[in-house]
């Protein structure tokens, strides 16, 4: 297959940054669009391009950066803006579990950062997601010690109140529905944490607090506000739904009525 | 030097040398833990682990990461599950039977008293995971619910769905978010180890690069833990993430840190088959999916060649057409042999011209009849996401037709030799989780890796390293501005100018492929004299031709993707070369490790306990210099040494 690609190059964070395009042949329909731009990166590195050869004059800034790890879809690094959709075309996938077989032959794509005020771009795809770790250490965590713990079986849980906490510690912690929101929201993000544990017996005693500071702190990082358009449940890579939102905002007015 | 190797296993009977120890250990105060700085490199569930576990106890830890987060470290793809001798089953499982099947598994070379203590904490971790909020799987009754892996008899494994690994990482992450925001750790993402500093022999800080701004930092500490992971990316293709490296490793290496049981590799059996040159990364299926899954290839060579042209489909071969290989060969075990007999067995079968795709390296692992028996409902609840990752991937579905698999690199059993307390041969410096080579002897076990990785972090390393620095509180921070710090930063700053000043015209990957194909061919599944020797000096030829064409564009001081995977380039040379060293050493078959001159008239694995029952540790001697071996003896006091048998 074939593809033009217009990626958004910027070479740091205060840069300004712009689109270049880019042709590349000989791809396979099973390749992953990461490992796409794996082939496109070694054919810019032998053009020769790189960010010094681009003020002389050369035609590419080299190769691409982007985020990427496990390629296996669990560990949430990439964060790919493709053709206007988080992840791209695929439904609930990261864009290391999107193939090639799903665009058209010959087809132009375009490839942007997630765009958010509270994720600014390191370089090129690359965006500092740190804000992600504040809010979970605001509160997203049960007050355990090591070695504190009495029995596994000591306290039951049922099988679908497990069940559903786990629907919602599947999140990787990519930031689509962050990038996805008009608003910028991360209530998606941060309701999948809150929910989890608040759905279980060991989440229960710090499960006010825990929403309650999660959800300044998001406010305090200039994430924007939820209006329940529910584009993030679209295109979470996990497919969390906004289900977990509503039981935030239960447990955060539960908060707010106990102060 | 061997006076180094001194292991420190306490004396006394097997189940009382952990709790002998840990009487033994002197502790150091509240507040002079306060006084005392620990880096930790690596956040995985070792190291974040370790990190969170130690920040509790009030000392000051700086933890490090090459990913943006955390949470991103590689113990997040781990799937099937995590071992403890819980015994909820009631089928008879007890600490004694984890250990045994731990040391029975890993073919007799790992340590008797390290995998005792291994079993004997495993209960705690479960117990502390679920503390942490962890929705492990559920009986209707509302107890832990438990399935079966690989080389074992008993059902210990706990799980999460097919996302075990993600969920206990999360849970040791959010630890150490409670202990950053508590301020005792302070941590250090998109930063990268190039250096270990020794002062006077002990480990006292590491060279970081900040990956954002190329910058070289200083750090100093009383104490170093590596909890890096380990060193499969060597072949390139492998089931590690695609940053998942061995440099910290070989950093220690270099600076004497003893490196045990290098050619120790394991290859996992079921993984999804190469596809193309294109690809850069091999997708691992479950080890749960063997509980109900079979595997066979067919017994006729006609219908091979039939399956290669898509003339028919596997669901159409009749069952008395099947060789379900495992099950014939393995009666006792079947489907779920361990790790390396599945991977070898399945070669086997392709190498005899029997692998059921184009390339001919694959061969079914077929759920119809679990479907058949336990339902749709009951096989989607067990597997669903696997199935459908599956899919995604190959377009194929698992509920038609059967999935293809391929054994691939997965996981090292082998890395930097530690004693009992886990500290390495540099005083100060200690290695933990998938970066030290304790527990697994030649072959892990499935869900073990994630039970070592916690049972470190959370239990072990807290314990035994205030032995150490119960020494050092009244001994002053270490300044980063002395000698020892000024001559490791410029070492590295040499480095990274070499690689950026060849501007050749070959790229990194390029390079990386070539030493993953002389890996996989020649220090691969099978082994053998000749080609070990042909590895080593094909490795030092391709080692010239980086130093000459390579070409790593950009600079230092910018985000430089290249850079880094040249710096691990570099490393995983190193390694490979290290790795065919200690196969060639070794002539006998064990655990993973298999020497086509070592195996029975059946084609099975032949030890050599008489020659090589020891844990080879290989000490750095300097650039092109051969490193010398050092050996530890290993001593079986309370397990009878027997040849793995898995057919009765």
């Amino acid at each position: 297959m074939e593809f033009n690609l217009k990626i958004w190059r910027q070479k740091n964070a205060k840069a300004k940054g712009h689109f270049e395009t880019y042709h590349i042949e000989g791809i396979e329909e099973d390749a992953s669009f990461l490992e796409m731009l794996d082939i496109l990166n070694e054919q810019l590195i032998r053009e020769g391009c790189d960010p010094v050869a681009v003020e002389r004059g050369c035609k590419s800034s080299g190769p691409v950066s982007f985020d990427h790890d496990c390629r296996e879809g669990i560990c949430g690094a990439c964060s790919l803006y493709i053709d206007g959709r988080a992840h791209g075309p695929d439904d609930h996938v990261t864009t290391c579990q999107l193939f090639m077989r799903h665009f058209k032959d010959g087809a132009t794509i375009t490839v942007e950062p997630f765009r958010s005020a509270a994720f600014p771009v390191i370089k090129d795809l690359v965006v500092d997601r740190s804000a992600f770790d504040k809010i979970l250490q605001a509160g997203g965590f049960i007050s355990v010690r090591t070695g504190a713990a009495q029995d596994a079986n000591n306290i039951l849980i049922s099988h679908d109140q497990a069940e559903e906490s786990m629907d919602a510690a599947a999140c990787v912690g990519c930031g689509a529905c962050v990038a996805t929101c008009k608003n910028g929201s991360a209530m998606l993000f941060v309701a999948a944490r809150v929910s989890s544990l608040a759905l279980l017996p060991q989440g229960r005693p710090e499960a006010h607090r825990r929403a309650k500071a999660m959800v300044a702190k998001m406010d305090e990082l200039g994430f924007g506000n939820c209006t329940n358009t529910r584009a993030c449940e679209l295109e979470c890579p996990k497919g969390i739904t906004v289900d977990h939102i509503a039981r935030l905002n239960r447990e955060f007015l539960k908060a707010k009525f106990s102060d | 030097m061997a006076d180094k190797l001194i292991s420190k296993i306490p004396d006394g009977p097997l189940e009382k040398k952990w709790t002998k120890r840990k009487s033994e250990i002197h502790l150091v105060s509240p507040n002079n833990k306060r006084k005392l700085d620990i880096i930790v490199v690596g956040t995985g569930l070792g190291g974040a682990s370790a990190a969170a576990s130690l920040g509790e106890l009030g000392y000051n830890v700086k933890v490090f990461c090459i990913s943006d987060s955390p949470r991103r470290a590689h113990s997040i793809a781990a799937q099937g599950g995590i071992n403890a001798a819980k015994n909820y089953q009631n089928d008879n499982d007890s600490i004694y039977r984890l250990f045994y099947d731990t040391i029975k598994g890993g073919d007799y070379r790992a340590r008797e008293a390290n995998v005792y203590r291994l079993a004997e904490v495993s209960a705690a971790i479960i117990d502390q995971c679920v503390a942490q909020g962890i929705p492990f799987a559920r009986e209707y009754g509302g107890y832990l619910a438990n399935r079966s892996f690989g080389g074992v008899q008993v059902s210990r494994t706990f799980y999460a769905r097919g996302q075990t690994g993600q969920q206990l990482l999360l849970g040791a992450y959010a630890s150490l978010n409670k202990e950053i925001a508590a301020g005792s750790v302070k941590s250090y993402p998109r930063h990268e180890m190039l250096d270990l500093v020794i002062v006077n022999g002990e480990a006292k800080g590491i060279i970081a690069r900040n990956l954002v701004t190329g910058q070289l930092e200083r750090f100093s500490a009383h104490a170093v833990i590596i909890a890096t992971g380990g060193y499969g990316n060597t072949y390139f293709l492998s089931t590690n993430a695609m940053n998942s490296n061995g440099s910290a490793a070989v950093q220690c290496y270099k600076k004497g840190a003893y490196f045990a049981n290098p050619c120790f590799a394991q290859i996992h059996p079921t993984c999804i088959p190469v596809h193309g040159d294109q690809q850069c990364k091999l997708t691992l299926m479950s080890e749960s999916l063997r509980n109900d899954g079979r595997i066979w290839v067919p017994k006729k060579l006609e219908d091979v060649e039939k399956l290669r042209k898509h003339e028919i489909k596997a669901s159409q071969i009749p069952e008395e057409d099947r060789d379900y290989y495992l099950e014939r060969r393995y009666p006792a075990f079947g489907n779920l042999v361990p790790r390396d007999v599945a991977s070898r067995a399945a070669k086997e079968r392709c190498d005899a011209g029997f692998g059921v795709n184009e390339t001919g390296k694959a061969v079914f692992l077929d759920f119809s009849e679990a479907i058949q028996r336990l339902g749709h409902k009951k096989v989607a609840e067990r597997y669903g996401n696997l199935f459908e990752m599956y899919e995604k991937i190959t377009a194929s579905s698992p509920w038609e037709e059967p999935m293809m698999i391929y054994p691939a690199i997965h996981y090292t059993m082998g890395g930097i030799w530690v004693d009992y307390d886990l500290q390495t041969t540099i005083p100060g410096l200690y290695a933990i989780g998938e970066a030290n080579f304790s527990d697994h002897g030649g072959n892990r076990l499935g869900a073990s890796a994630l039970m070592q990785g916690l049972a470190d972090g959370y239990f072990v390393i807290p314990v035994t390293i205030g032995d150490y620095l119960s020494k050092k509180f009244a001994e002053p921070r270490t300044s980063t501005d002395i000698a020892e710090f000024n001559e490791a930063e410029k070492a590295v700053q040499a480095r990274i100018d070499r690689l950026l000043g060849i501007k050749g015209t070959k790229t990194v990957d390029s390079i990386h492929k070539k030493l993953g194909n002389i890996m996989w061919d020649k220090v691969g599944m099978a082994r053998d004299e000749k080609g070990l020797k042909e590895a080593i000096a094909e490795i030092k030829e391709l080692k010239k031709d980086f130093y000459e064409n390579v070409n790593v564009p950009g600079s230092q001081y910018e985000f430089n993707q290249e850079l880094e995977k040249a710096l691990r380039l570099e490393d995983f040379f190193e390694i490979g070369e290290l790795m065919a060293r200690d196969a060639l050493n070794r002539s006998e078959s064990c655990g993973g490790h298999f020497r086509v001159e070592s195996q029975t008239e059946e084609g099975e694995a032949k030890r050599d306990d008489a020659n090589f029952m020891y844990v080879a540790a290989w000490e750095y001697k300097g650039e092109d210099k051969e490193p010398e071996l050092h050996k530890e003896p290993l001593k079986y006091e309370f397990i009878e040494v027997k040849t793995r048998n898995y057919k009765e």
